[in-house]
């Protein structure tokens, strides 16, 4: 049996897990910056919103594992867990509907993060008709044109210039709208990023470049790929300011994307902004988790959790621990609902099959 | 009741395992995250979570067990308040642990699901009449190709065009010439060599709702960039259950050029028609070219449009109509004949158009169809000359190796064998990366000659 040698040393957590103020490149340039961003300033209303969305976000996850354990979901599913708090507060400042945003395979978390229904998203993990995809996409392959949510796709890198088409769309349409196109540290390396870096700064396009460092590509740590490991500095030579902010804080990430949103919406073009995360789980479910150590990833869930940080917040706020155990109990229905629904509705007529190659007949 | 916890499925393949330790034990309190156990995969040793909290009540498979298939129950876990020491159910495979089966009568439902979707409409598709007295303009394919690109710019304020030297410079091949003009830096953009980069752009601008033209310089740029064309524009439409549509149009100059050698060379009409979900069109004279441009554009699906170099400067008559827009995935009988059909497309139209004159002055009188869209091919036109000729060759220029060739010889084995008096046969460039010396060139590119030696050979004439 392969195992990880018992007297392993037990790392030092990595440096994301601490709280710091978000970064900004050094002043002194002519180039536009955005503000330094503070902590968001949220009521004890507008944490609770966030609260249960990162908390659907962990529930419908943990449910995922769970189906995909049970052969209910296939091929490849990418966990959300332990990055909640990067798409609900980034996200949370967008207008779906008006702002687009994009990301790579790891997309439940965007999804739910942007309002969409938890039913359809489970349904197309469990390749059923009634899923977002009508079944045919699969877990990577999710889409809602209605949220102007694009994807949701499997080639790493690929969303990136992508969403600085998006971003084009919107400066050519003047529709006001912002793309978000997040990809990961893993992702950061391809070339195409750069080459949409230096379109997007170019033309002034409205985007907000999201690298979420979660510290890891698949199984390879950030140090054994990346020469500059400060992402938010990777836009330099494009002139694009970039922003480091910790992505295990919501209050921090959404104080970030205002900061971040005034820039681009002021017509400064794009803005990079690296957030620090972490990922509790493999990188997809066949992940055999040899590349870090299970006290790294205890620490995280102990000492930096988004979740347990905002209801440590909520309670200091003077909401009850009832009020919260109903909270989870009415979010676990909501999942459980989900589930239900991904494993009961019926798979897609073979006649589907051929349906959607092309839109229109020849 | 107690929470069934059961062998879970750590990868795609995975069937069964071995439970190779308990890291918990009976009566421990579990939240979620924590892990559970150690299982071994045919690939590895992973680490299985708890997702539930509660008290584990009984262990049902014991560490060390090998084989446990998936589903199957190997602990009980007890909520709160429940009592942990409740009897045990007897391990068996859940239920709800098969994969859902797949469709019972796949073969039959296959094929009454491709009945239903055949498109009728299919067969009465042909190009629009041109009414009497319509006046006839001789344009060259540079021009035809700017005029349709210009008119669907005037019609619909979505489209733009966007590429390398397509704006100040006036395209590298001209093809864009006076665009920038018309219609300002908005919509005529240049962009850096930045292949991958700019296909990205057009596929997610197309993706938001706008109506990309996207020049490569050649196609054989596009390489780099291929990854956008089929991976995020053709296959976008179907992942998405048709809810997300990519109507862009990637154009440009495709197949051997003159003297550039072999890395400027290349014909990619069979990669990309091999692609569900794309549109190819590959046209050869002006006024196809004009009318399936106009088409391109104007469609909800992305489309591959391969021009040709040395067929920019060729004038052909093209109709003065307003709007010249003709349907895709339709051939074209170019010459009509009774003794033999010549299929081809593009630049190789005119090279079986040269092959049929000189042949009818030996007496043999071929048919030359166009296939004008090589995805979706016109089989129907295809078949129905052949039943006509009874004998058929292809020429194509590009490589013989898995080309649009091979894949009309297969259709018509496969829907013209009774047909065929003879075995169609490819007649194309010779399966050599393209070389520079001027002889060595035209050595390896398909000429008239090879076409009349073909069409003879299935004649069985000379």
């Amino acid at each position: 049996m392969v195992k990880t040698p018992a007297a392993k040393p037990v790392r030092k957590p990595p440096a994301k897990a601490e709280a710091k103020a978000p970064v900004l490149p050094e002043e002194g340039s002519n180039h536009p910056r955005p503000r330094t961003p503070g902590r968001f300033e949220a009521s004890q209303e507008e944490l609770m919103h966030f609260y249960k969305e990162m908390l659907l976000i962990r529930r419908f996850e943990e449910r995922a594992g769970q189906l995909y354990g049970l052969g209910l979901i296939g091929g490849f599913c990418h966990l959300y867990i332990g990055q909640e708090a990067v798409a609900v507060g980034l996200q949370s400042a967008l207008t779906p509907g008006k702002d687009s945003v994009i990301t790579g395979y790891r997309d439940h978390g965007h999804m739910l993060a942007y309002g969409i229904d938890p039913k359809v998203i489970m349904a197309e993990l469990t390749g059923r008709a009634a899923g977002i995809s009508r079944g045919k996409g699969g877990s990577m392959h999710m889409f809602s044109t209605e949220h102007k949510f694009y994807g949701g796709h499997g080639i790493v890198g690929a969303q990136v210039p992508l969403g600085a088409g998006l971003a084009f769309g919107h400066k050519y349409s003047e529709d006001g709208g912002v793309c978000m196109a997040y990809f990961g540290d893993g992702a950061a390396n391809q070339g195409q990023v750069y080459e949409s870096f230096n379109m997007a700064a170019l033309w002034k396009l409205p985007i907000i470049f999201v690298i979420e460092n979660n510290g890891y590509a698949m199984g390879t740590k950030v140090s054994r790929s990346s020469a500059e490991t400060e992402f938010y500095r990777r836009g330099d030579s494009f002139r694009i300011p970039g922003m480091q902010v910790n992505g295990m804080d919501v209050l921090e990430v959404r104080g970030a994307a205002e900061a971040a949103l005034e820039y681009v919406r002021g017509g400064n073009g794009p803005l990079l902004m690296e957030l620090k995360t972490y990922r509790y789980r493999g990188h997809s479910m066949s992940d055999p988790a040899k590349y870090r150590s299970r006290e790294e990833v205890q620490n995280m869930r102990d000492n930096s959790d988004p979740i347990e940080a905002a209801k440590a917040e909520l309670i200091r706020l003077g909401v009850s621990e009832d009020a919260l155990k109903t909270i989870d109990k009415d979010i676990r229905a909501v999942v459980s609902e989900a589930a239900d629904f991904a494993e009961t509705s019926p798979e897609p007529d073979p006649s589907d099959l051929y349906t959607d190659v092309l839109v229109e007949q020849y | 009741m107690a929470i069934e916890l059961k062998m879970p499925a750590l990868s795609p393949t995975m069937e069964e395992g071995t439970l190779a330790k308990w890291l918990v034990k009976e009566g421990d309190t579990v939240a979620s995250g924590d892990i559970l156990a150690e299982i071994e995969t045919d690939k590895a040793t992973m680490e299985f979570e708890a997702v539930d909290e509660g008290t584990i009540s009984k262990i049902l498979i014991a560490e060390g067990t090998d084989n446990v298939k998936v589903g199957a129950v190997i602990a009980l876990i007890a909520a709160e308040g429940e009592d942990a020491s409740a009897p045990a159910p007897s391990p068996a495979p859940a239920a709800a642990a098969e994969p859902a089966p797949a469709p019972a009568s796949a073969a039959n439902s296959k094929e009454e699901a491709a009945e239903a979707i055949v498109p009728a409409k299919r067969a009465t598709v042909s190009d629009p009449a041109i009414p009497e007295g319509t006046q006839m303009v001789g344009t060259t394919v540079r021009e035809a190709l700017r005029d349709a690109m210009a008119e669907e710019m005037r019609r619909d304020e979505r489209v733009f065009v966007m590429g390398e030297e397509v704006a100040e410079y006036q395209g590298a091949y001209k093809v864009t010439q006076g665009l920038l003009e018309e219609f300002g830096a908005r919509r005529v953009i240049d962009t850096p060599i930045t292949e991958y980069g700019f296909a990205g752009i057009g596929a997610g601008a197309a993706m938001g709702g706008l109506r990309p033209v996207i020049e490569f310089m050649t196609f054989n740029f596009a390489m780099q960039a291929i990854d956008h064309i089929i991976n995020s524009a053709a296959k976008t439409n179907y992942m998405s259950g048709g809810q997300m549509r990519c109507p862009v149009v990637f154009r440009g100059p495709n197949g051997a050029a003159s003297r550039v050698g072999a890395q400027h060379s290349q014909n990619f009409g069979p990669w990309y028609a091999s692609v569900p979900g794309l549109i190819v069109i590959a046209p050869y004279d002006a006024a196809d070219a004009k009318g399936l441009l106009k088409a391109a554009i104007r469609t909800e699906d992305p489309v591959v449009f391969l021009e040709n170099e040395l067929v920019y400067g060729r004038t052909f008559d093209v109709p003065a109509l307003e709007d010249h827009v003709l349907p895709i995935g339709k051939a074209r009988i170019v010459r009509e004949g009774s003794d033999v059909t010549i299929v081809s497309y593009s630049i190789g139209v005119g090279v079986a158009l040269d092959a049929a004159e000189k042949l009818a002055a030996e007496g043999i009188d071929a048919e030359v169809v166009d296939l004008r869209t090589l995805r979706p091919l016109d089989t129907a036109t295809v078949l129905e000359s052949l039943k006509k000729t009874n004998r058929m060759i292809v020429v194509e220029e590009g490589w013989p190796v898995c080309s649009i060739a091979s894949e009309i010889c297969a259709v018509a084995m496969e829907q013209g064998f009774d047909d065929l008096d003879a075995p169609v046969l490819r007649v194309t460039n010779e399966d050599v990366p393209l070389p520079y010396a001027a002889n060595l060139e035209k050595l390896a590119l398909v000429d008239s000659a090879r076409v009349i030696a073909a069409v003879k050979k299935v004649c069985y004439k000379g």
